[in-house]
């Protein structure tokens, strides 16, 4: 007899318990392990997506309980579709969804093609570059909303001292022009750090031989760079800009504590919106028909995006 | 008199304590927003406990999160408020979705007459359907959005002089709207004491009720009205009329003219910050602040005085306050009522007003020294004659994020013209009725 750990474990099972087990196949064994998952992702999950779907075709009000709930067919699904105020949400959404990634991946490729090189206190500017990212979103929100104060904020000190111009003079949070650039730069600045870890990881998991083998074929640094080390490091950044456009696309949390949506409506994007017409307007079959739209909208394009991704990393 | 007092006070006593020994003691908790008044409330209801045996527990919420946090609490039934001093708009959701104690059966047994309290604060804080004699709520905290100013500032001999040269016009207390505005802007970016100083702080909050109680400061005044025919839900020439659209683009003037820069998400926390650190010459907030600005050691005192709202077209001020009510998923709705009698009496609200908080009590308000006992204790009568609220129904929060959208949007974003704003608040509005069944 073997006197492996397991092996020792399974003869601790107790004798009315391994009697039982006995007659079980494989295949039930396997379904007894699974089974509390897939309960608990029923429940958890499943059960409450398609109890969505039902709320989203009726006038249920959560806060109005006694109210007759009457099944308003697709009323709500038209509404929303021709809601400007969604389309202007959607718009915002988008905005600081197309921007936040140009910037993160661009800048975050950058820093960690730096970083990848060696030199002296590189492993110090890795931490340092990574902080943002540690930090909860609520108080990022908030200091940046220090940060941005016209007339004692870092930012705007800054700007004034490299323009000359008034630092009274221009608000990001409070203007409609500035303020969507304004949480587009706090982003950046919070999450372009996990972009970079990526890239990192990518470039470091490029062997030395291929680049060896290039030079010995005289490639040009810049041949390199575009044919062995930007396909290598693809598949690992789609993956970051698929993370980051998940998070960005439901991001709320952030653009609450700077702006709150405003100034006016500007900067509420489309899960401010649902969150204030769930709890806020407690029009709970309206926001759960959107909340659908919403997920349909993530749910098909990360599935079109997952599966370009394979075809990259097949390459 | 002050012996008749002490023991008139000694028999409320003996009352609650004899109650007290009907009921066992219990663990109440009284839920409010978390402002000057309720640490007042803290101190007062210690007379409760030494008097009845029960224990006060206290549940105070920031007023940003204080709507939300609340009005989950009653939607789902939670039993973590006993009483609740809610917002007066909450009355018509607190009646019709059953989360308030209705109260006309227990003030006919205990004596307890709403003729004894002001009649605006009755009207507001309790009775649904408005002005129906179907109370929900007792008025606890009677309160209106007014103004303070800077007076050390309006009485220099060299501002003064600066103003006339202006203006051609003595620097005072506004008596319009207009002049209100004059004077902001006179004091708009002005140098006094080697600090540069703005207009006046107002409310521009977009999350949640701020700009609109900021708006129809001015909507009010101008002749503002919600329907043509009360209960009627007609909108279209009240909601929009001429004079709401001038009001409106007056509080965009306002805002874009006379206001501190970076004022665009500002609330009741930022008018008091701006005016103690000496950055502005005027704000508006609610009555609730004004004791706390006077005892205030820097700039309160012989620095700092009140006046209402001015009006415009007519007197105007936007109602603020809230009345006490039970809430009736409480297991302890005995003690809960025994709290409201006792708040009720004439004494109690005689020491409430003393402590800092606003007694709505005929006897209290109506008494000879009531005038003279604060700075801006005639202010609040004058403001309290003159009050208007906004929607009281059980959609009232639908209609109120309707009103910040449309009233940010216009006056924050520069998005339309103020027709536009109100045409679309009125589209909302009808939409939120059409769903409520009332058009």
């Amino acid at each position: 007899m073997s006197d492996s750990t397991a092996d020792k474990l399974a003869q601790k099972t107790p004798r009315r318990v391994a009697r039982k087990i006995k007659g079980l196949s494989d295949r039930a064994i396997a379904w007894l392990f699974v089974g509390p998952t897939i309960f608990l992702l029923l429940a958890v999950n499943i059960f409450p997506l398609l109890w969505t779907i039902n709320l989203s075709f009726t006038n249920f009000k959560a806060n109005r309980i006694n109210r007759e709930v009457k099944y308003i067919g697709l009323r709500n699904y038209e509404r929303i579709l021709g809601d400007s105020d969604i389309w202007l949400s959607m718009q915002a959404t988008a905005h600081f969804l197309f921007w936040t990634l140009f910037f993160q991946v661009l800048i975050g490729f950058a820093l960690a093609w730096l970083i990848n090189r060696k030199f002296r206190g590189n492993d110090l500017w890795t931490t340092i570059i990574v902080l943002p990212m540690m930090l909860s979103p609520a108080v990022v929100g908030n200091f940046w909303t220090f940060l941005y104060q016209p007339q004692i904020g870092l930012f705007n000190y800054i700007i004034t001292f490299f323009t000359g111009a008034d630092p009274s003079s221009f608000e990001m949070l409070g203007s409609v022009d500035l303020a969507p650039w304004a949480i587009v730069i706090v982003d950046t600045w919070m999450w372009t750090p996990f972009v970079m870890l990526i890239c990192l990881a990518g470039l470091r998991s490029i062997p030395d031989y291929i680049y060896e083998a290039a030079e010995i074929d005289r490639a040009s640094k810049l041949r390199q760079f575009f044919t062995i080390t930007i396909p290598m490091v693809l598949p690992f950044l789609m993956l970051a800009i698929l993370f980051r456009g998940i998070e960005n696309f439901k991001m709320f949390d952030l653009v609450v504590q700077l702006t709150g949506g405003g100034p006016g409506s500007i900067t509420e994007m489309a899960s401010i919106n649902l969150k204030r017409e769930a709890f806020e307007k407690w029009r709970t079959g309206y926001s759960s028909a959107f909340a659908i739209i919403l997920f349909v909208t993530v749910f098909g394009l990360a599935s079109i995006y997952v599966k370009a991704l394979n075809k990259v990393k097949e390459r | 008199m002050k012996h008749l007092k002490i023991a008139s006070v000694g028999v409320l006593s003996l009352a609650a304590a004899t109650m007290s020994a009907a009921t066992k003691a219990e663990d109440l908790t009284l839920c409010w927003a978390a402002w000057d008044p309720a640490n007042a409330l803290v101190e007062l209801s210690k007379d409760f406990e030494s008097a009845s045996g029960h224990t006060m527990n206290f549940e105070f919420v920031p007023w940003p999160n204080f709507a939300d946090r609340m009005l989950n609490e009653l939607n789902s039934g939670g039993k973590l408020c006993d009483l609740l001093i809610g917002d007066s708009q909450w009355i018509g959701g607190g009646a019709e979705n059953g989360h308030y104690v209705k109260l006309n059966d227990f003030f006919d047994a205990e004596g307890i007459s709403m003729d004894d309290f002001a009649p605006a604060t009755v009207y507001a804080y309790s009775t649904w359907p408005k002005g129906t004699p179907n109370y929900y709520a007792l008025p606890a905290m009677g309160d209106a959005n007014g103004w303070f100013y800077r007076k050390d500032w309006f009485e220099r001999d060299d501002i003064k002089a600066a103003y006339k040269e202006a203006t051609g016009q003595e620097l005072g207390e506004p008596k319009s709207q207009k002049e209100l505005l004059q004077i902001a802007q006179f004091f708009q970016e002005r140098e006094i004491d080697g600090k540069t100083v703005y207009g006046a702080a107002i409310f521009t909050e977009r999350g949640s009720e701020g700009i609109t109680m900021g708006a129809t400061s001015a909507l009010y005044p101008w002749g503002f009205k919600y329907e043509n025919t009360p209960g009627e839900y007609d909108m279209e020439g009240a909601v929009n009329s001429a004079e709401a659209v001038e009001a409106l683009e007056f509080y965009k003037e306002f805002y874009k003219t006379a206001t501190p820069p970076g004022y665009t998400n500002s609330y009741m926390g930022e008018s008091l910050d701006a005016f103690k650190s000496g950055q502005v010459a005027m704000a508006m907030n609610w009555f609730a602040f004004f004791p706390g600005l006077y005892a205030d050691p820097d700039t309160g005192g012989d620095k700092i005085d009140f006046f209402v709202n001015p009006p415009q077209n007519q007197e105007g001020s936007t109602l603020g306050g809230q009345g006490i009510s039970v809430v009736s998923y409480s297991d302890k709705k005995e003690a809960s009522l025994e709290y409201i009698k006792w708040f009720s009496d004439p004494e109690v609200q005689a020491k409430w007003w003393s402590m800092g908080g606003y007694s709505a009590h005929n006897s209290v308000l109506q008494g000879d020294t009531f005038k003279d006992s604060a700075p801006f204790a005639a202010d609040f009568l004058l403001a309290m004659d003159n009050v208007q609220d906004f929607w009281q129904e059980p959609a009232y929060a639908e209609l109120l994020l309707a009103m910040q959208k449309r009233v940010h949007d216009f006056v924050v974003a520069d998005q339309g013209t103020a027709q536009e704003a109100l045409d679309k608040l009125i589209e909302d509005w009808t939409e939120v009725f059409e769903d409520e069944g009332k058009l």
